[in-house]
């Protein structure tokens, strides 16, 4: 940064975003290498669900490297903003700083233009920042995120999924990405009901990431050995809440408890569906 | 053939500092002061949309006087500044006393080099974990910095202010005693005579020590009103 004459002539124009400042600043950054053939960490399985008046979203704790675990607490949902959040699966390296580019850029715009952007606004730029990754992601680096938030004009929680070429798509109700996601969709889908507590969403994403685990060698169940728990995070009118450790634990066990005496996990009431 | 004057560069200077005094003069007044849980911004501002108060990062607020576009300029520079920090190594890399070394160069440059100095006085201010470290930067026009302790007024009639101030400030005031001193001394010396000010015709914020991250935080409507009747 240089600092001989003060602010450089770009820091003084116009324009609200962190990004396009970014390439202004520096045009090299983000300029990729050809890399084909790096073998990098991965991220696994991230599953979200909506509740009366919000949704929930949750991770697994594992990143693998081929058939190796690279890490086994790694993190990856995050808070983007007091109202939204953000799951990644993909390459861990270019996912996290993806991420953390999201967070300026939407923290960037709220203090430069005095308002937050929409909760659609948000998804919409993480599209275009998924697009700028497209060259990556064809080099076998691809990032892609799940998106959820509470939208403040409709006063619900909303839930956004992408494709690698920045496809945006909403859904309706519960979503999963990653390697694990097949089998986290399916226990989703079975275990979800309209109009449910913030206590139960978050119990039907643990059972979700359970599964995933179950079937999945590159999604990590609960450390319970070591303490490791999903990463859980619940948006709602009041901003972003991260379960805390002890929460958790009382929430795992109890799943854990369950899979003891029926290991498959919760049966679907079928008679529930019959009006 | 007409020969351009000549004019001595002390005296370049010294129109250009009485130019940029006057501006600044104009203007109403902004208060910032330490209380026992953060640092108060109180600004005589009946707009709701363009702020002379507003947040850098998380731990750091910007208070302005003057020229609007010229110091809205510099605040969109600092955010930009502490953003490109903070995403290029850390958050806990952003500090006051850079940003404020980059705006006393930035405004010395602007006073020496260009035909008009910018119209601005700012302060730059950094909420720390016990009130001995927090750190308010006051920049001039001219570039010159000064590491202020307590409280510093600017704009208007800064000087009387400070020295109602200067009788009755303490380091242990609490939120609502500091806002009704601060507001007290707008009153007393901001017009041509004493006048009450309403919530209307402020725009207050406040650095809380206490809060995680992002300290800033503005008081508004019915909460500024209720503070206001406090005592």
């Amino acid at each position: 940064m240089t600092q001989g004459a003060g602010l450089p002539a770009h820091f003084l124009r116009p324009g609200s975003s962190f990004m396009d400042f970014l390439a202004e600043h520096d045009p090299t950054w983000g300029r990729r290498l050809d890399v084909t053939g790096v073998e990098a960490p991965h991220g696994t399985t991230i599953v979200s669900c909506q509740f009366d008046g919000g949704v929930v979203m949750a991770g697994d704790r594992r990143a693998t490297m081929g058939n190796v675990i690279a890490q086994r607490d790694i993190e990856k949902v995050f808070p983007v903003d007091e109202y939204s959040v953000v799951g990644i699966a993909g390459t861990a390296g270019l996912a996290v700083e993806m991420v953390r580019l999201f967070q300026t850029e939407v923290e960037h715009f709220e203090k430069i233009e005095g308002m937050g952007l929409s909760l659609e606004g948000k998804a919409n730029r993480l599209a275009s920042f998924i697009r700028g990754n497209l060259g990556m992601a064809f080099q076998g680096l691809a990032v892609v995120p799940l998106f959820a938030g509470y939208d403040s004009v409709l006063s619900r929680g909303r839930i956004f999924s992408y494709d690698v070429t920045g496809g945006r798509y909403e859904e309706h109700s519960y979503h999963a990405i990653g390697s694990g996601s097949p089998f986290a969709r399916g226990s989703l889908k079975k275990l979800y009901r309209e109009q449910i507590s913030d206590a139960d969403a978050v119990r039907i994403c643990l059972q979700a990431l359970y599964d995933a685990a179950d079937d999945d060698s590159a999604t990590g169940g609960p450390d319970l050995t070591r303490g490791i728990f999903p990463v859980v995070y619940s948006v709602a009118a009041d901003g972003v809440r991260r379960l805390e450790e002890a929460e958790l634990q009382t929430l795992v066990d109890s799943v854990v408890e369950q899979r003891f005496q029926r290991p498959d996990g919760p049966v679907a009431d079928e008679g529930q569906a019959r009006p | 053939m007409t020969m351009p004057f000549y004019v001595s560069p002390e005296q370049i200077i010294k129109d250009k500092a009485d130019y940029a005094r006057k501006g600044i003069a104009r203007g109403r007044s902004v208060v910032v002061m330490q209380y026992d849980g953060g640092i108060l911004f109180v600004a005589e501002n009946p707009s709701r949309a363009l702020h002379k108060i507003s947040e850098i990062y998380d731990r750091i607020a910007f208070a302005a006087v003057g020229k609007y576009n010229e110091f809205e300029n510099l605040r969109v520079a600092g955010v930009r500044y502490a953003d490109l920090r903070g995403f290029s190594y850390d958050r806990a890399d952003v500090t006051s006393r850079g940003l404020a070394n980059a705006y006393a160069q930035t405004l010395g440059t602007v006073f020496t080099e260009a035909q008009k100095p910018y119209e601005v006085e700012i302060i730059v201010a950094e909420v720390g974990p016990d009130q001995a470290s927090d750190q308010l930067y006051r920049l001039t026009f001219d570039g010159s910095v000064g590491d202020e302790h307590g409280f510093v007024a600017m704009g208007g009639a800064s000087e009387a202010i400070s020295g109602q101030l200067q009788a009755l400030w303490q380091a242990d005031l609490a939120l609502p005693a500091a806002l009704r001193m601060a507001v007290d001394a707008l009153a007393e010396h901001g017009g041509q005579g004493p006048r009450t000010l309403d919530e209307k015709q402020l725009e207050v914020a406040v650095l809380e020590r206490t809060r995680p991250r992002r300290a800033f935080r503005r008081i508004v409507g019915e909460q500024l009103a209720s503070l206001l009747r406090d005592e």
